[in-house]
């Protein structure tokens, strides 16, 4: 199996093949942040530019770590400070990144496609650090690692993923790399955050938690946006709590061995319980430290790609 | 593929192996600190093997790893192929460890320099020997073998094949002329 791709933009685009690939590899990665040495020359010489047109912390810092322990050099482009202040294009900022010999592009940007278009127009690597509502690729990457990790196989669990389903990159990534690898996906959400048409996707939809959770091998539990909700309509916090926040007493009546994950950041007390998220169910923290095998193999993979084209 | 050459065979292989067990413990004066990793794939297969003959002569297990030089490779960016990434296992200290480092050919010698390197990435060890199943000639660096199976003379249009049990389910090393 040939890595052929030389940018990352989502999971829809790729093939069984393709994601079992990246899994494999990630499986291979994650040994390296276990040495003393974190470190490997695979991408010495080679340099990644973070261009982040949304605040981020964990992700920037995930693949900051991932793109380092392969020894590129990476640079962190603050958009607040720089020349797309100015007015500059997103075409015009990565060609000039582009015309600095930087080999990768990480960018995250608050308009779905905008990886896409970046993509087309450079021919340096682009890696979709999240793109609008449309896909977190690594995110999903992530959580489907830790997932077979914790399990042992994809195929055949039923999945449930609960939240903001509407405006979650996370979730379209996590369907389309779910249902790939043939698992069973039910989205759970308040009618108003499931999207019309979601169900095209192959996943099944629910408003019911306790129904879901009955079934599931495994939940993840996106994080409620409140900060996207600009007067559109969002259910109130307490209210969401009461009828899909993941507590003790709900998962008591789960199968014993769910997983419970998580993006975050958390909000403790409105997605989940604090006992939940600290509880031994729960692969938070596991998600984190695989993130950052699953971005070196995703990095690696994209540039060997670009090289194997010359 | 042109007809091949069967230069070892099952019993050869496991005199070979026996030897080099040998002269490793001879070689260290005893087994104390003495740890072997082999390179992905078959050297970890003939390592397994090597510490398997030391237990039946010594009676001791020595610790035993697998190493992935894939990312230390020096053609990485030149490699028309791609390579797969596999998984390293060295769940042992290898500081101030006698190591012996094993592979199935020494060719060109470039394995055996990104595998140095990966090694110093894991620590310091006392020493780093180096033991090989067959050793063909056409050294492209200054690397040479402290134990070695059979030393065949080859031409760069031949091709070394060792094929061993636990990965191919028959132990023989073959020479064959290259398209």
């Amino acid at each position: 199996m040939l890595w052929t791709k030389k940018d990352l933009l989502g999971l829809e685009q790729l093939t069984k093949e393709e994601i079992n690939l990246i899994l494999d590899t990630a499986e291979s990665f994650k040994e390296v942040s276990t040495r003393e040495i974190k470190k490997v020359p695979a991408l010495r010489g080679k340099t990644a530019v973070n261009l982040f047109y949304e605040p981020s912390t964990r992700t920037r810092v995930s693949f900051e770590v991932a793109a380092k322990r392969l020894s590129a050099d990476v640079i962190n482009i603050a958009v607040e400070t720089s020349s797309v202040r100015k007015g500059e294009t997103l075409v015009d900022t990565g060609k000039n990144i582009q015309a600095l010999k930087a080999d990768i592009i990480i960018m995250r940007h608050s308009c779905s496609g905008a990886a896409n278009i970046l993509a087309r127009n450079l021919n340096i690597s682009v890696v979709n650090a999240g793109d609008g509502w449309h896909e977190h690729p690594t995110q999903a990457l992530l959580d489907i690692f830790t997932l077979k990790e914790k399990l042992g196989k994809i195929e055949g669990l039923n999945v449930g993923i609960v939240g903001d389903i509407a405006h979650s990159r996370v979730a379209r990534s996590n369907i389309w790399g779910l249902t790939k690898l043939g698992a069973n996906v039910t989205l759970c959400a308040p009618k108003i955050l499931l999207p019309v048409g979601i169900e095209l996707t192959g996943a099944k939809t629910s408003s019911d938690i306790d129904e879901v959770l009955k079934e599931a091998d495994a939940i993840n539990v996106l994080r409620m946006q409140f900060e996207r909700d600009e007067g559109a309509a969002f259910p109130e916090q307490l209210e969401y709590f009461k009828k899909f926040g993941i507590t003790q007493e709900r998962l008591a009546r789960a199968k014993k061995n769910i997983v419970v994950m998580h993006p975050g950041p958390i909000n403790r007390g409105i997605e989940m319980s604090s006992e939940v998220a600290d509880g031994a169910n729960s692969v938070i923290l596991e998600q984190v430290t695989n993130g950052i095998a699953v971005r070196m193999a995703v990095l690696f993979l994209v540039s060997q790609a670009k090289d194997t084209k010359k | 593929m042109k007809e091949k050459v069967k230069i070892l065979d099952q019993e050869g292989i496991n005199r070979v192996i026996t030897r080099i067990a040998h002269e490793i413990i001879e070689k260290n004066k005893g087994i104390y600190g003495l740890c072997i990793v082999g390179i992905r794939n078959r050297g970890v297969y003939i390592a397994r093997r090597i510490a398997e003959a030391i237990k039946k002569i010594e009676g001791i297990d020595i610790p035993t790893g697998a190493l992935d030089i894939t990312l230390y490779r020096d053609d990485l960016a030149l490699a028309s192929g791609q390579p797969l990434v596999r998984k390293t296992e060295i769940d042992f200290d290898i500081n101030d460890k006698n190591l012996v480092l094993v592979d199935d050919v020494l060719y060109t010698g470039r394995t055996i320099r990104a595998a140095l390197d990966a090694l110093i990435d894991f620590g310091r060890p006392k020493t780093i020997q180096l033991a090989v199943l067959v050793d063909r000639g056409h050294r492209e660096l200054p690397i040479r073998a402290d134990f070695v199976g059979k030393n065949i003379p080859t031409s760069n249009k031949e091709s070394v094949e060792v094929r061993l049990q636990d990965a191919d389910g028959i132990d023989e090393v073959l020479i064959a002329e290259r398209e």
